[in-house]
């Protein structure tokens, strides 16, 4: 009985409790603003959720995983733009376009090891970026205006605020039972013994190219929908989405959550952005106060802080 | 006669200027436990590397089970019954020690592009890796971290993980290192015991281990076999005294 209310536990039933009723909040009182916010803090969970399945659980230090939000936003913008504006086709060509991107960029940086992982990955987000920049007719630098969010033939109005907020959460929840059916499976396993000890798994018979490769390209897809989502809850997309400072934004909610645990993403995201909200209103010079936050954490707890939460005993 | 499990032939490779190996060839029939001896350089890691299928030979030929495989990448040979356990211990550090050896059985059942069953509730992987617990003794510490292990019981759970793949032909390097004298008699045992079902290739220091329990030693030196025989042969051996006995026996005269 003890065991189920662990502090942990319940600051996650907790959390889960505020998310599904903070539309109640906000429709009794009028205020919008909140739901704004969560609704993108849900969004970005999700992309930090799909980072976590590659850098948490198989140690896949990815440095461009703000490129998936970017495609995915992209894929949505220039389709509303060409007229296209049917989630059916719209959703599926994103995830399929992140899907496409991870493979390559799996494909080449996966042989590679430590730092030059992470470089390559930087590269080619970044080569992506350059692209974007460089699309005239979508806006280039200054990003594209979505006038029509994803159309789903009347089963979902993605305008209605709390519909919409309703779907990510969802979405999110969904995402979340995926990498905790995936990390537990056989295939789990696999991408865990790689983080562990690579070498060790090709010994004993695992060719572990291919079952990281296509982690990587599950995270890719995951975090290609919630680039989707972005673009529709910004009506807007560019460039910036995938600046190079915004997957370091991805790696830092992740590790302020907790790596390679289940609800660590969602933990980071949400202490990072209400801090980043709140703070910033006291003064601009927020980051001064979350950085050596974060040190701390990392400093001091190593599971971060669905990690530290783990480790207290219920009073 | 059938030909034996593992066939070297001509194995060569160079660092640099250093020849490591020096047309190496060797045979291991089934059933046997087969050791190598050497001083410090003498190529046996090069070699194991190059059976394990990490170091790829400049020449020659390796045949396990009549089949070329001197081009194999390593986890193929794995999967055709070749395991190895590693000199430096080598494991899953933050895994329990039966996540470890479920791995390993893992490893062998077939393709592991399984999304959505757990894992460690699997039978099929769990079963065979307590079983293989229970062969090197360490079956009550199945739940633990695996970091938390003693040297030895890590030592014992590497030769748990290779058995757990039913290996045909097993490549131990240096399963002694490092170990406490009491930790080495109970390894000499538990090899005693595993050598009677298993094929071994042995690479070792401890010479009292070697001549226990070894039916043929291989000696090499400089990258080459200068002897290899029945224990007794090689005790006897003239160029194994000079080369590699020799300075042994001068400290028990002197």
């Amino acid at each position: 009985m003890s065991a189920f209310f662990t502090a942990r536990n319940v600051v996650i039933g907790a959390l889960f409790v505020f998310l599904a009723l903070l539309p109640v909040y906000v429709v009794t009182t009028g205020q919008f603003f909140p739901l704004t916010l969560f609704t993108r803090i849900v969004i970005l969970a999700l992309a930090a959720t799909s980072l976590n399945l590659i850098l948490g659980y198989g140690g896949m230090v990815s440095f461009g995983h703000a490129a998936y939000l970017g495609l995915g936003g992209y894929v949505v913008g220039i389709l509303a733009r060409e007229g296209i504006t049917s989630g059916f086709v719209q959703w599926p060509l994103a995830i399929g376009a992140s899907a496409l991107f991870a493979f390559v960029v799996g494909a080449l940086c996966l042989r590679a090891r430590g730092v030059y992982f992470i470089m390559i990955t930087l590269a080619f987000a970044q080569m992506i970026y350059y692209v974007a920049v460089g699309l005239d007719r979508y806006g280039g630098d200054d990003g594209l205006t979505i006038y029509r969010r994803s159309q789903f033939a009347g089963l979902l109005d993605l305008s209605g605020k709390v519909q919409f907020y309703y779907l990510c959460l969802a979405l999110l929840v969904a995402a979340i039972w995926l990498v905790s059916r995936l990390v537990n499976s056989r295939f789990g396993m696999v991408i865990q013994g790689s983080r562990s000890n690579d070498r060790r798994m090709q010994a004993i018979g695992f060719p572990t190219f291919r079952y990281r490769l296509a982690g990587f390209v599950i995270a890719g897809m995951m975090c290609g929908l919630a680039g989707a989502l972005l673009a529709n809850h910004t009506d807007f997309i560019s460039p910036a989405v995938m600046h190079w400072t915004r997957s370091g934004d991805l790696i830092v909610m992740i590790v302020l959550g907790g790596m390679g645990s289940l609800f660590g993403p969602l933990i980071g995201t949400v202490t990072l952005l209400t801090l980043e909200e709140g703070l910033s209103r006291l003064t601009e010079y927020w980051q001064i106060i979350v950085g050596p936050l974060l040190l701390f954490i990392v400093i001091y707890a190593h599971g971060g802080i669905e990690g530290a939460l783990a480790g207290l005993r219920r009073g | 006669m059938a030909d034996p499990l593992l066939q070297i032939r001509s194995l060569t490779k160079r660092f640099g200027g250093v020849l490591a190996c020096d047309g190496i060839s060797l045979d291991v029939p089934a059933g046997e436990l087969h050791a190598i001896i050497g001083p410090n350089g003498a190529g046996k890691s090069t070699l194991i590397g190059q059976l394990a299928g990490e170091i790829s030979p400049d020449a020659g030929r390796i045949f396990f089970n009549g089949r070329d495989i001197t081009r194999l990448p390593t986890h193929r040979r794995s999967s055709l019954g070749l395991a190895r356990s590693f000199q430096i211990t080598s494991l899953f550090l933050d895994l329990t020690v039966l996540d470890n050896v479920a791995l390993a059985v893992q490893a062998h059942a077939g393709h592991s592009f399984r999304f959505w069953r757990p894992a460690r509730s699997e039978a099929k992987l769990r079963g065979p890796g307590r079983a293989a617990l229970a062969r090197v003794g360490l079956e009550s510490r199945a739940d633990a971290v695996c970091a938390n292990l003693s040297h030895g019981e890590h030592r014992q759970l590497e030769i748990a993980m290779a058995l757990a793949t039913a290996p045909r032909l097993f490549l131990l390097d240096e399963p002694m290192a490092g170990m406490g004298a009491d930790e080495s008699s109970r390894m000499i045992a538990l090899l005693g015991k595993l050598k009677r079902e298993q094929t071994i290739l042995l690479i070792e220091h401890d010479m009292d281990a070697v001549f226990r329990l070894a039916d043929r030693i291989t000696v090499l030196v400089d990258g080459r076999v200068i002897a290899s025989g029945a224990p007794d042969e090689i005790k006897a051996d003239a160029a194994v005294r000079r080369a590699y006995l020799g300075s042994q026996k001068a400290n028990h005269h002197g």
